[in-house]
């Protein structure tokens, strides 16, 4: 059925039909909306789970990571600095292969404090180990909060995963959006089978061991053969998921009118819809356009990428945070996956929306103008900065 | 209550903790761990701070631990530990589990004075049902005795060394298990390595009690201290005789010393024996800084009598 909901509530829907065994989570602008929906989930007895109330972000992943360790399904859900107090302990979850899942509600990390969106808090946490998917709208948000358990869950992965949501574009707009019945979301979730649990006393088990020279290096490595198994899992699901939602999820990246496009976008989350409607302006004056969003942040899907762009002669690449002193971290991944290629389009990297500053249609219509006649050597260029 | 006989052959029907470990000769910490988790008659998942017992306990692929384990990070052993306990209520509440299991945190005075305070105060105010174990050695003995808020007033440590303007840690010690006692939890106690059946015995107090629990015991570090390797249980022993170090618990709120030393016996006894307050024996000033040492101890000392004499009525619970 569908209904109007904003993508807090779309994303505590998921989470009440998921119904983890331990919430562990700690209110933050603009995620609080989630704890506060869950929280009435539990008081009001309409789900099992046991709500830790934590004291800060840090003791919010500590306590997943204990709780899931022990066995348990786990979830959070968190934004910008509480982001940044949690990576420590995110980098220790994907070592320990354990399948957190949480919703970002993509927020600038401060200084200046601002409370509104940006990709900083998702790029703090690259090189953490976990799983990250960009979502456009709040029903995306709803389904990857689905998919990305099962992801994170599937035998050979076991890592946390993060679903992002931009801040307030997302999270505080009502949108249309389509729940699964709670019977079918239940039932394509499915039972939690954990490894090793520490609440089987009988089988006493280590976790969290101190790795010298001599094993640190492989122990590193076979986590990266977990990363490495994310992208078969995460098009199984996406089959899975297609079939009983009647939604379209096939790959780590979907194209608009890309087939035929001479210039493109490459852009992650919400700005994804502000580019549709630049790319279907410019189509209708005739103009070869089109755009590339990108679900699939980590693992960095280079090579499905580079084949979707192989046809386009100039492309754009949108950053929602700086990477001080270097290009953006999406344009980085991004030409890494073309090095090898023996077409390369030309790419330019676009800097936006830092602190919630808003994306207009107007601006991405300007933006691929530009790209008419950019030079791959400019460097970094900005969209709607006072200059 | 248990007694030697008693301790030893709890050691003998279930090793939870074993040797081969890397701990230093001498140190003190495997002794608090066995004595605790043999106290404790049912199965045990144990969450670590990182810290000396985490390190040379868990270096892989080899484990000296028995019993499930968890090591995360410095900060964040009460924080571990609640999410454990969380996941055990849950499960039980599903059905899918059925048998009392405890749950215990180990963390040494930096890993609970310092950096993970706020993590230890959240899980205590939220009531989780577990054993919070300090194993207070006084200072960051892992990374090379630096100094903590559990480190004594004077004594050397290498972030507060013995320098020509300053002589050893300028400030007092904080007072962590009053800390622990104003979060109004059930069951708070001082112990010592050096009395290990007061401490199976307040173990076995403490685990009668639903909610979170907390022990700060006085754990000698010989690396640390500077005392030679044979001397843990004497270090911590005169620690206690010269009520430097009290012995006593808070039982829902009733304070009672569980070892009243019979003779006074000055702190100095305690502080020549180390070589981190060597200096207080060497230069012109170590008098006067010894005095004003002896006066802190004996005005906590009294403060506690007060307390004990306060706040010590009512019926107490058995097990």
């Amino acid at each position: 059925m569908r209904k109007v909901m904003t993508g807090h509530k779309a994303v505590a829907e998921a989470m009440r039909q998921i119904e983890p065994d331990v919430v562990a989570v700690y209110p933050i602008t603009p995620q609080s909306e989630i704890a506060e929906y869950y929280a009435e989930y539990v008081h009001d007895g309409i789900v099992h789970t046991e709500l830790v109330p934590v004291e800060s972000e840090h003791s919010a992943m500590s306590a997943c990571v204990g709780a899931a360790a022990a066995g348990a399904r786990v979830m959070t859900a968190t934004a910008s600095q509480g982001l940044a107090l949690m990576v420590e302990v995110l980098y220790i979850a994907a070592s320990m292969r354990l399948p957190i899942v949480m919703a970002l509600a993509n927020r600038a990390l401060s200084g200046p404090i601002n409370i509104h969106c940006d990709h900083s808090d998702a790029y703090l946490a690259r090189d953490s180990g976990a799983i990250q998917i960009f979502c456009e709208s709040a029903q995306e948000a709803y389904d990857y909060m689905l998919m990305a358990q099962r992801v994170a869950e599937h035998d050979e992965v076991r890592l946390p995963a993060i679903v992002n949501l931009d801040g307030f574009t997302l999270t505080h707009s009502s949108q249309v959006v389509e729940p699964l019945p709670d019977g079918v979301a239940k039932k394509f979730v499915g039972n939690y089978k954990p490894f090793y649990p520490l609440l089987d006393v009988d089988h006493p088990a280590t976790w969290g061991p101190f790795a010298m020279p001599d094993y640190y290096f492989e122990l590193k490595r076979a986590q990266a053969a977990a990363m490495e198994k994310v992208p078969a899992a995460f098009l199984e699901v996406q089959k899975h998921y297609s079939k009983i939602s009647g939604r379209r999820y096939a790959g780590f990246v979907e194209g608009y009118k890309l087939d035929d496009a001479e210039r493109a976008l490459v852009v992650m989350g919400s700005t994804a819809g502000t580019a549709k409607a630049a790319v279907d302006q410019l189509r209708a004056k005739g103009e070869k356009v089109g755009l590339l969003k990108v679900w699939l942040f980590r693992p960095f899907p280079g090579k499905e990428i580079a084949a979707a762009l192989a046809h386009v002669e100039r492309v754009a690449v949108l950053d929602r945070a700086l990477s001080f002193g270097a290009m953006g971290a999406l344009y980085c991944d991004l030409a890494a996956a073309f090095v090898h290629a023996v077409h390369r389009p030309t790419f330019v990297n676009y800097i936006y929306g830092l602190g919630g500053r808003d994306t207009t249609v107007d601006q991405l219509v300007q933006v691929f103008a530009e790209l008419k006649d950019a030079h791959p050597d400019e460097g970094l260029r900005y969209i709607g900065l006072r200059e | 209550m248990p007694n030697i006989k008693t301790l030893a052959q709890r050691e003998e029907a279930q090793v939870r903790f074993t040797g081969g470990h890397s701990l230093c000769a001498g140190c003190a910490e495997p002794m608090v761990v066995r004595t605790v988790l043999n106290a404790i008659p049912d199965p045990v998942v144990v969450a670590n701070a990182t810290g000396c017992l985490e390190v040379a306990t868990s270096r892989y692929p080899g484990t000296a631990w028995n019993v499930p384990w968890i090591h995360v990070a410095f900060e964040n052993a009460a924080a571990v530990i609640a999410g454990v306990e969380a996941a055990y209520k849950a499960l039980v509440r599903a059905g899918k589990l059925d048998r009392r299991i405890r749950f215990v945190a180990f963390a040494g005075d930096g890993g609970t004075y310092d950096i993970g305070l706020q993590a230890l105060s959240g899980a205590l105010e939220r009531g989780h049902d577990f054993l919070y174990v300090c194993i207070n050695n006084e200072a960051y003995m892992n990374t090379g005795v630096q100094r903590s808020s559990a480190t004594p007033r004077c004594a050397s440590a290498t972030t507060a060394p013995v320098g020509k303007a300053i002589p050893g840690k300028p400030q007092d010690r904080k007072d962590i298990t009053e800390i622990v006692v104003a979060h109004y939890v059930p069951y708070v106690a001082q112990a010592a390595v050096s009395n290990l059946i007061d401490l199976a015995n307040k173990v076995e107090r403490a685990v009668n009690y639903e909610g979170p629990k907390f022990l700060n015991v006085l754990t000698t570090c010989p690396l640390g201290w500077r005392t030679p390797r044979d001397s843990a249980i004497q270090q911590a022993k005169l620690a206690v005789e010269t009520r430097y170090w009290p012995l006593y618990e808070v039982a829902e709120g009733r304070y009672k010393i569980t070892y009243k030393p019979k003779k006074e016996v000055p702190v100095e006894e305690w502080l020549k024996t180390q070589g981190r307050f060597r200096h207080l024996f060497r230069s012109p000033d170590g008098e006067a800084l010894i005095a004003e040492f002896q006066a802190a101890v004996d005005r906590y000392w009294d403060e506690l009598l007060r307390k004990e004499q306060c706040l010590s009525g009512g019926e107490e619970k058995t097990g």
